[in-house]
C-alpha cells in the first residue's frame, strides 16, 4: 500500500512538475518537436534514397546469350544448371528465344521491322537468351564467372552482358551514398540528443534550489532523482506527438501525392507508407523518450551534492 | 545524554586556509548553544559540517548514532531526516506558498496528505503565521519568512535544529522574536545550534556560548555573553 502511494505519488510530483514550471517544461517540449521534425525528415529521405538504389541494384539484367547450334532440350538443361548457382534469384530468370527478341525489335522500330521482315529463323541474326538478375549486386562478378564455368553452358554460351562499367560505377555510388545517409542520420540524432539534454539541463538548473531543498529536508536521491526522471519521459512523449504525428499523416499523403513514385518513373519509387511510417514514430519517440530520461537524470544528479 | 560528539576534526580548504584545527566539542541532548566567533573563525564550517554540507579531512562528527564524517553522499538524507536547518538566506521556494513550503519537506518524505495537513498547521501556529497560509514568500516581511523557514525545519520534529545565522538579516526587534520562538522550540526538548554575530541576542538569552578563533576552540562557556570576549 505504501509501496503504491509512493509510486503514484512520484508520477504525480513529476506531472505537477511539468505544469508548475510550464514555460520551462514548454521550452523543452518545442527543443524536442523541432529536432525530432528535422530527424524525421532525414530518416524519410535517407530511407527512400536507399529505397531508390535498392531498387536500381535489384534492376540490373544479366544477359546469357547462347550459340546457334544449342538444341532445346540443351535450352532446358541449362535452366536448370542457372537455378543451382545461390546469387540467381530464381523467380527472375527468363528465356527468350531469337524469334522473340526478334518480334520484339519489329514492334520497337519501323525502321527496323522491314529488315526484321526479311528474315527467316536460318537467317536472323539474333541470339537466343537468358536473362537473370541477382539476389546480391556485389557478387555478381563472381556470379558470372560462375554461369560461365557451368558443365553444359560454357560450351554453348556465345557471351554474357550485364553492363559491366555501369554496375561497377553503380555499386561505388550507392555504397557512398548510403554510407553518408546514415552518418548524416547519426550525426543528426547526436546533436539532436545533445540539444535536447541541454535544454532540460538548462530547465533543471532553474529548479536547482527546489532540489537543494528537497536534500535539505531529509529527501533521499533516489526519490528526487525519480520524479524529475518521469517529468523527462513526459517532456518526450508531448514533444514527439507533432513529429509522429506529421510522419503519418504528412508522409502518407505526400505518398498520395506523388502516386508512390517521383518523376513518374518505376525505378524512383518510394517507400510504402505502412509500416514505414509506424517504423520512424517508434524510433522519434524511443528518441524522445530515452534522451528526455536520460537528460533528466544527469542534469539532476549534478545538484545532489550538496 | 550526548547527542554531539566532535572529535579532533581538521577541515582544510583546497585554498589552503585552514578553517578547522584539532577541533572537539560534545553537545547535550535539550540544549541551547551560540557558536560565536569572527569570520573566518571557523564557525560557518562547523555549522556546514554538522549537517553535511562539508566533510571533515581527519576526524569524527558523531550524531545521534551516526558518524557524519563517513557518510556517503547517497546517504545523507538518513542524517538530515534527523535534523532541521535554519539559513540567514530563508532558502525558500517562491512559486510555493507558506503553507506548500512548509508541507514539502513532509511531502518529500512520504507522508499522507490529511498527516501534513494537521502537523503544517501546528508548527505554523506555533511560529504565529496560522493567518498567513496561503500568502507567498514575497508577501512576507523578512522576520515571517524567517519563520516560516523554522516552521519548515521542525516539522518533521527533529532532535536537533541547526541555525546559520538565522537573524543576520533581520532588525534587533524582529530577532528578538525569532528568538523567543527557538527558545520555545529548544523547551520542548529540540537541541538547538545557532551561531551568530549579534551581540545582544547572546547577551540577552545567557544560554553556553562556544567561541572559536581561528579554526580553534577558545571558549566554552555556560551561561555565558558577548561583553566579555574581544575580536
Amino acid at each position: 500500500m505504501r509501496g503504491f502511494r509512493t509510486v503514484s505519488r512520484y508520477f504525480r510530483d513529476a506531472l505537477h512538475g511539468v505544469f508548475r514550471n510550464f514555460s520551462l517544461s514548454l521550452a523543452s517540449i518545442l527543443c524536442i518537436t523541432i529536432t525530432l521534425l528535422v530527424v524525421a525528415v532525414s530518416l524519410i529521405l535517407s530511407s527512400n534514397v536507399e529505397h531508390f538504389s535498392d531498387s536500381i541494384r535489384k534492376d540490373v539484367t544479366v544477359v546469357v546469350f547462347l550459340k546457334n547450334d544449342t538444341t532445346s532440350e540443351e535450352v532446358e538443361k541449362i535452366k536448370s544448371e542457372l537455378i543451382s548457382i545461390e546469387n540467381i534469384e530464381r523467380s527472375s530468370i527468363e528465356f527468350k528465344s531469337k524469334t522473340d527478341s526478334a518480334q520484339e525489335l519489329k514492334e520497337g522500330n519501323d525502321i527496323f521491322s522491314a529488315t526484321v521482315d526479311t528474315w527467316t529463323d536460318d537467317t536472323n541474326p539474333l541470339l537466343d537468351s537468358y536473362m537473370f538478375k541477382v539476389k546480391d549486386i556485389e557478387k555478381i562478378d563472381d556470379t558470372v564467372k560462375q554461369v560461365k564455368e557451368l558443365s553444359l553452358a560454357k560450351d554453348k554460351i556465345n557471351n554474357i552482358n550485364y553492363g559491366e562499367d555501369i554496375v561497377h560505377q553503380l555499386i561505388i555510388v550507392f555504397n557512398t551514398v548510403e554510407k553518408v545517409c546514415v552518418a548524416a542520420v547519426i550525426a543528426l540524432i547526436l546533436v539532436t540528443s545533445f540539444l535536447i539534454a541541454n535544454t532540460i539541463k538548462l530547465a533543471i538548473y532553474s529548479r536547482k534550489r527546489e532540489i537543494e531543498i528537497m536534500r535539505l529536508v531529509g529527501a533521499s536521491n533516489m526519490s528526487i532523482k525519480i520524479p524529475f526522471v518521469l517529468e523527462g519521459l513526459f517532456i518526450g512523449i508531448l514533444g514527439s506527438i507533432v513529429p509522429i504525428l506529421v510522419t503519418v499523416f504528412g508522409y502518407g499523403s505526400l505518398f498520395d501525392f506523388f502516386n508512390g513514385k517521383l518523376f513518374g518513373s518505376s525505378l524512383a519509387m518510394l517507400v510504402e507508407p505502412m509500416p514505414f511510417v509506424y517504423e520512424i514514430s517508434s524510433i522519434l519517440i524511443v528518441i524522445g523518450i530515452v534522451v528526455g530520461m536520460i537528460g533528466s537524470y544527469f542534469a539532476v544528479r549534478k545538484h545532489l551534492k550538496i | 545524554m550526548e547527542l554531539i560528539r566532535v572529535s579532533d576534526v581538521q577541515k582544510t580548504y583546497k585554498t589552503g586556509t585552514v578553517a578547522l584545527y584539532d577541533f572537539n566539542l560534545s553537545i547535550k541532548k535539550g540544549e541551547f548553544v551560540f557558536v560565536i566567533g569572527a569570520s573566518g573563525s571557523g564557525k560557518s564550517t562547523l555549522i556546514k559540517m554538522l549537517y553535511r554540507e562539508e566533510k571533515p579531512d581527519k576526524g569524527s562528527i558523531i550524531i545521534g548514532g551516526i558518524n557524519v564524517a563517513k557518510l556517503k553522499n547517497r546517504k545523507v538524507y538518513v542524517l538530515r531526516r534527523k535534523l532541521g536547518v535554519v539559513f540567514q538566506d530563508f532558502k525558500l521556494l517562491p512559486k510555493l506558498t507558506v503553507y506548500e513550503n512548509v508541507a514539502f519537506a513532509m511531502e518529500v518524505l512520504g507522508y499522507d496528505k490529511r498527516d501534513i495537513y494537521k502537523r503544517v498547521m501546528e508548527v505554523l501556529s506555533l511560529v504565529g503565521l496560522k493567518n498567513k497560509v496561503r500568502q507567498f514568500p514575497d508577501q512576507l516581511s523578512g522576520g515571517e519568512q524567517q519563520r516560516v523557514v523554522i516552521a519548515r525545519a521542525i516539522v518533521n520534529k527533529p532532535k536537533l535544529l541547526i541555525c546559520d545565522e538565522p537573524t543576520g538579516n533581520l532588525d534587533p526587534d524582529t530577532s528578538m522574536e525569532i528568538m523567543k520562538v527557538l527558545d520555545e522550540i529548544n523547551a520542548m526538548g529540540t537541541t538547538v545550534i545557532m551561531a551568530t554575530h549579534d551581540r545582544d541576542i547572546v547577551d540577552k538569552m545567557k544560554k553556553r556560548v562556544i567561541l572559536l578563533d581561528s579554526g580553534r576552540l577558545a571558549k566554552d562557556i555556560e551561561k555565558g555573553s558577548y561583553c566579555n570576549e574581544r575580536f
